[in-house]
């Protein structure tokens, strides 16, 4: 037992250092043909400093945040029972609070509230197009893939195809791109949203219909494979989508409905109250489906798929369902950034794009509405502030290593997500509870 | 009520079902026994659309069911409780039961209460998640949920595995009082002796035949059965 024990520690210890061996190299300085081994020896030993309070060397520094992380990662074992029940117990207090509907429906109202005089609040530049561009758009992105990975519990990795297929529509049909639009007329882009979401709902079925039979692997493989699919048409497609050069003639959103007349120019405020009414129309909607009888389909067909087909669910139809709500919810965004920026480039469609997606789903609380939102919120507002007052030595493609300490960190401390759905944090319930193995390989040293 | 014709299913190049037939009419229990791995899963499997046969033919109230697709069986009015139970361990006993009436129009809360007076257990437990259950209590939740989709036959694969004598005589006695309240049942069962004391026929599997198969009085009496499957605990 008490070998056992010292084991687990030593482990630790060593999992502590390589983490911190692999974030020193990867901070560290590039290495060249001329000096091969500058990477390896500047990563140890270049002089660095400790929040600017001591001088010294990197190794130094390595090692010192290394014991640190593996004393957290000790105490966290030792002590991280009695923190769990106190933090669960703090929390569940206001939490059995919000279950009334008179307190839920105030929250909602001053979540509200503070959302339409957010843009009278901050009147920094940045942050006003920061939070249409980068957020508001992001949280619509969110909510969709939500239903996917979330509620059907598929892994979709080309998530970005429906996002371009929603913004390439809507430069087709204003008449941005070099193939002309449909039957030569250039339509406003509020019937851009209409065509871009049946059109990605559609390659959504299309897609999903004969891969969703198979099983999870095979899935991400294929929607991975169908997101660089569409980005490579879109570069390659010279005569129809304009190419690597894209198009920058997308005009901005317009209303002319008899005596109202409203043109969305290129100041953010009002796309971002455009977008706000749509974000509130898609958590409302995406909250009823979770409590319908759809949503129970879901539930089940995640839960045990056998099983859900034995009680009558044909779970392939679900499942297509899911997928195809995703993709148009990932088209619809397309239609808002695309009129929003009046310009799109193929290179914005990576794969990096889908994995930022997933990450603010897994982040937020998969199948959690309330989660997503939050999630999509804090990490686009974090990498955000990082591009605008970048710390020192940051680059904006090391967004990802923080994005990916972040999410390791989350797995340890919070697996089920900022804001958990109530029944992803009764799977960790029972994990701990020993009816999965979760608990022994988190601490390697249950008996 | 049901006929299955000389069935064959293959998983791969496994052949586990070799042409098996036999039928079971209204208002019975019919049991399966066989040893480990002799096909009786797979049987019941194939009798709920998981796995179509190769070959042979389902005829279920005259209507030929060999193609139909497995989500559909509910609304047949076959109801499967799958070997191990499989209730959905992250939803409540409620919705577990709830879930059971997917298929169903209209409203269902009667077979609710009705499920809650035939399992009491199951009501003070019907906010708890179907994963903290006991094993007896989630047996009697896969018997529940598919009670709640109104089937006509319900199959039974081992609902006694690895329950406490106790409970297994009270399952064995809901099951009775399933049938008296006229859903025909076939019941898989390692427990031959208190399944053939139920049942009214029963049928002896072997590596994925029927070897024979007489009303469950004569079973009972059989040396064959009585030297495999009964061992020697039981006096008759
Ligand atoms: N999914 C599968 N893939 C391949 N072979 C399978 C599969 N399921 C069952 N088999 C094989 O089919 C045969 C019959 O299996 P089945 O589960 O029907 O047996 P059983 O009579 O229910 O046994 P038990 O009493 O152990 O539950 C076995 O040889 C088994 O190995
Ligand atoms: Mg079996």
């Amino acid at each position: 037992m008490k070998r056992v024990f010292a084991s687990a520690h030593v482990k630790r210890l060593f999992s502590a250092l390589a983490a911190l061996a692999i974030l020193e190299l990867m901070t560290g300085p590039p290495g060249s043909a001329l000096a091969p081994t500058a990477g390896f020896t500047g990563s140890f030993g270049e002089p660095a400093s400790f929040l600017g309070l001591f001088r010294t060397q990197r190794w130094v520094l390595f090692l010192f945040l290394a014991l640190v992380m593996y004393g957290l990662w000790s105490a966290w074992l030792v002590w991280g029972q009695q923190v769990r029940t106190a933090t669960a117990k703090a929390v569940s207090a206001p939490r059995a609070a919000t279950r009334t509907r008179p307190v839920r429906w105030g929250m909602a109202v001053v979540v509200l509230a503070v959302a339409l005089l957010l843009p009278h609040l901050i009147t920094d530049p940045f942050w006003q197009a920061a939070m249409v561009e980068q957020i508001a758009v992001y949280v619509l992105l969110a909510l969709g893939l939500n239903v996917v990975v979330g509620f059907a519990g598929l892994l979709d990795l080309g998530f970005v195809a429906f996002y371009a297929i929603g913004a390439y529509t809507t430069a087709w049909v204003t008449g941005a791109l070099p193939t002309a639009a449909p039957f030569g007329i250039h339509f406003n882009n509020f019937y851009a949203i209409p065509i871009a979401i049946a059109l990605a709902m559609g390659s959504g079925i299309i897609l999903g219909a004969p891969t969703l039979r198979l099983r999870g692997d095979y899935l991400a493989i294929v929607t991975l494979g169908f997101g660089e699919i569409i980005t490579i048409f879109a570069n390659n497609l010279y005569g129809i989508t304009g190419g690597s050069q894209g198009t920058n003639t997308i005009p901005h959103f317009s209303l002319h409905v008899g005596p109202i007349k409203y043109l969305w120019g290129l100041t953010p405020v009002p796309y971002y109250y455009l977008t706000i009414v749509f974000v509130i129309l898609f958590i409302a909607g995406f909250k009823l489906l979770e409590h319908s009888r759809v949503g129970r389909a879901w539930t089940a067909i995640r839960e045990d798929e056998v099983a859900a087909e034995s009680v009558g669910i044909n779970p392939l139809k679900y499942k297509v369902m899911a997928f195809a709500i995703g993709a148009s919810t990932a088209g619809f965004a397309g239609v808002v950034t695309a009129s929003q920026s009046n310009t799109i480039f193929p290179s914005s469609f990576t794969l990096q794009f889908s994995i930022n997606i997933l990450v603010l789903v897994i982040f937020g609380g998969m199948g959690s509405i309330t989660g997503v939102v939050l999630g999509a919120i804090v990490i686009q507002t974090g990498s955000m502030y990082l591009l605008h007052t970048p710390p020192a030595g940051y680059q904006p493609q090391d967004l990802y290593i923080y994005l990916g300490a972040l999410l390791v960190v989350m797995m340890i401390f919070r697996p089920a997500g900022l804001v958990p759905s109530r029944r992803r944090h009764r799977e960790i319930g029972l994990a701990e509870k020993g009816e999965g193995h979760m608990n022994e390989v988190l601490t390697g040293d249950t008996p | 009520m049901l006929e299955v014709h000389e069935a064959v299913v293959r998983y791969g190049a496994i052949t586990a079902l070799h042409g098996i037939s036999f039928e079971v009419n209204q208002g019975e229990i019919v049991t399966l026994l066989g040893a480990n791995g002799a096909g009786k899963s797979t049987t019941l499997r194939m009798l709920s659309g998981l796995h179509a046969p190769q070959s042979g033919h389902i005829m279920f109230e005259g209507q030929d069911v060999t193609k139909t697709k497995a989500h559909l069986f509910t609304s047949l009015g076959i109801g499967h409780v799958p070997e191990g139970r499989r209730i959905f361990p992250q939803m409540t006993v409620e919705e577990n039961l709830e879930i059971g009436a997917f298929r169903r129009r209209g409203s269902y809360s009667d077979d609710l209460e009705r499920m809650y007076e035939t399992f009491p257990i199951l009501k003070e437990r019907r906010k708890q998640i179907g994963g903290n259950l006991s094993g007896g209590e989630q047996q009697m939740l896969a018997i529940g949920r598919a009670l709640m989709g109104q089937p006509r036959l319900l199959l039974l694969d081992e609902p006694s595995m690895g329950l406490a004598p106790m409970i297994v005589d009270t399952i064995f006695r809901i099951i009775g009082e399933i049938r008296d309240s006229g859903t025909t049942v076939l019941l898989v069962e390692q427990n031959a002796a208190q399944a053939l004391r139920l049942a009214d026929r029963g049928y002896v599997m072997e590596n994925g035949k029927i070897v024979f198969g007489d009303t469950a009085s004569n079973l009972l009496t059989d040396a064959r059965v009585r030297a495999v499957y009964l061992g020697e605990n039981v006096e008759s």
